[in-house]
């Protein structure tokens, strides 16, 4: 699972805000292929920077990230947006556009990266039936429960058929129960091969699971589960 | 494509007062162009229709030799500005005062009439100030009495059209920069709208190119419509002027359809010059 390049790659960075503390102090870390890895750490430990400099929404102030193969260090804004196209994202407040469909939503992200329009049908109902949304293609968001949302922002971040999915606290607004599934959806992702990146407070959940998680503390990665057990190749 | 439309479309109907806004502020400006570049249009046509009958006489002393004013004739034909020289003795000058003003035909008697030289110049040749120029020269022969030629009435035409078109460009430039900056505004108004659309489509991967698109073809369909709303406009003017006034002339087509370009280049000027500043904001 761990052979070849790493998907993503942080080398000792570090990220500055121009306003106020915070940020990253020399991070490092990689994740593998078909990778689960959790981010943990208090309320502004840097868990939600570290994922937007994985879809560079962010660019380090020093150190560099890398992602399949692109390094932050002078990508062009064009480049960005075509790594964005082989990354699936999903937030905690779901992020969907009210006024469109389930469907829509999910038609949007393929209609934004120009990919043919007679593919598209195809691919949404195949999607959201993998998320377990087929009877409900056609509602809309405030239609759906918080889980259903979700489920409808994991197949939009699928549909592009990504290497890795970026998760902000993704069960984050959604009860128990919700969360479980939603987690369960994401380890079914990531068993097809998808590798997975989630930043989350529940740490129950996290112990539970026994997969690899990174914590942070203002900003600093202060433990690698990856290193405690088994001897790290690299730094 | 058909998406860049779409979301036209929706942003359209989002703020439709603000895009009519856009659409007529464009139309004025080109009206406002259109309207003086009109008179200036007219003002010249009519200008060479004058300038063709732009005559100078010159008329001869009584009792000058006839050989005096031959040679001088074959003089004045030689001058650079000039097509012909007609001598026209006290009696042709009655007969074509009869055939003119047949009314006031008795009037006339050859004594009243002296005999003159008819200098008319060649195309290209006849503003005011060659026309003055070859009428001093003409004044320098000792048998010429007088000269005269439509002096004012030339002068008063090129000051006119020259008036028509400063008015014209200066208006139609205030016009087009408003236009430029409601189209501005416009965007701003559309871009916040969509931010949340314009995060999401970043989010998935679309291009600034890809973003930047619906704006920047809204700003030239307003721009085309603003334009052809224009060339109505000035033709409906045109009607008005021409049963009320005295026949103007239309533009013709390749004019015509210049102005809808300059509409759809405003258009899009307005909307790329916004368009980026304001995505940098969401
Ligand atoms: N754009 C920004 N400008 C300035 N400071 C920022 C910016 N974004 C984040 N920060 C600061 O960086 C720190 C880390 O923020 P981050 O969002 O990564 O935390 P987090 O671990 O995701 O927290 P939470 O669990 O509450 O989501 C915080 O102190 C935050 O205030
Ligand atoms: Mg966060």
């Amino acid at each position: 699972m761990s052979s070849g390049q790493p998907i993503v790659k942080f080398t000792s960075v570090t990220k500055a805000w121009q306003r106020g503390s915070g940020g990253l102090q020399k991070v490092s870390f990689a994740a593998q292929k078909g990778e689960f890895l959790f981010l943990t750490g208090p309320s502004g430990a840097g868990k939600s920077t570290i994922l937007k400099l994985c879809y560079m929404d962010e660019l380090p102030t020093a150190g560099d990230v890398r992602v399949s193969g692109l390094s932050a260090l002078g990508a062009t804004r064009t480049e960005i947006s075509k790594l964005r196209r082989t990354l699936g994202i999903v937030f905690q407040d779901f992020r969907l556009l009210e006024d469109r469909t389930a469907w829509a939503n999910v038609a949007f992200a393929l209609e934004v990266t120009g990919t043919h329009g007679r593919a598209i049908p195809a691919r949404v109902q195949k999607v959201l039936e993998r998320v377990g949304l087929g009877a409900k293609m056609q509602s809309l968001p405030n239609e759906l429960s918080g889980g259903e949302q979700q489920r409808v922002a994991i197949a939009r971040a699928l549909v592009n058929d990504p290497f890795v999915l970026l998760a902000d606290e993704p069960t984050g607004n959604l009860d128990d129960r919700a969360s479980r599934a939603v987690f369960q959806l994401l380890r079914d992702i990531n068993a097809s091969g998808t590798a997975v990146m989630m930043a989350t407070h529940d740490l129950d959940l996290v112990r539970s699971s026994g997969l690899r998680s990174i914590e942070l503390n203002k900003g600093a990665l202060v433990f690698d589960s990856s290193e405690a057990p088994l001897p790290e190749r690299e730094h | 494509m058909r998406l860049a439309l779409r979301e036209v479309w929706t942003a359209f109907r989002r703020a439709p007062g603000l895009g009519v806004l856009s659409v007529f502020t464009i139309a004025f400006s080109l009206f406002a162009f259109g309207l003086f570049g009109l008179v200036a249009y007219n003002t010249r046509i009519a200008l060479e229709r004058l300038e063709e009958r732009v005559e100078i006489r010159a008329y001869v002393t009584e009792g000058t030799e006839a050989e005096a004013v031959a040679a001088a004739v074959g003089d004045i034909r030689a001058f650079p500005e000039v097509a012909s020289v007609t001598y026209v003795s006290p009696d042709d000058a009655l007969k074509k005062a009869r055939t003119e003003m047949a009314e006031f035909q008795d009037v006339f008697e050859p004594e009243f009439l002296p005999a003159s030289l008819e200098v008319r110049l060649r195309a290209g040749m006849r503003d005011p100030v060659q026309v003055k120029t070859v009428a001093t020269r003409l004044g320098g022969y000792s048998f010429v009495d007088d000269v005269r030629y439509g002096e004012e009435w030339v002068q008063k035409f090129y000051t006119m059209r020259r008036a028509a078109t400063v008015a014209g460009i200066v208006l139609g430039i205030a016009f087009a920069l408003a236009a430029m900056i409601i189209i501005g505004s416009t965007i701003r108004t559309s871009v916040l709208a969509r931010s949340r659309e314009i995060g999401i489509m970043r989010l998935v991967g679309a291009t600034d190119g890809f973003i930047r698109a619906p704006f920047l073809i809204d700003g030239l369909l307003k721009g085309f419509i603003g334009g052809g709303l224009a060339v109505g406009l000035m033709w409906m003017t045109r009607t008005a002027l021409t049963v009320t006034v005295f026949k103007f002339e239309f533009f013709p087509p390749p004019v015509l359809l210049a102005a809808v370009l300059v509409g759809a280049v405003i258009g899009l000027l307005g909307s790329s010059l916004s368009v980026g500043r304001q995505l940098k904001r969401v």
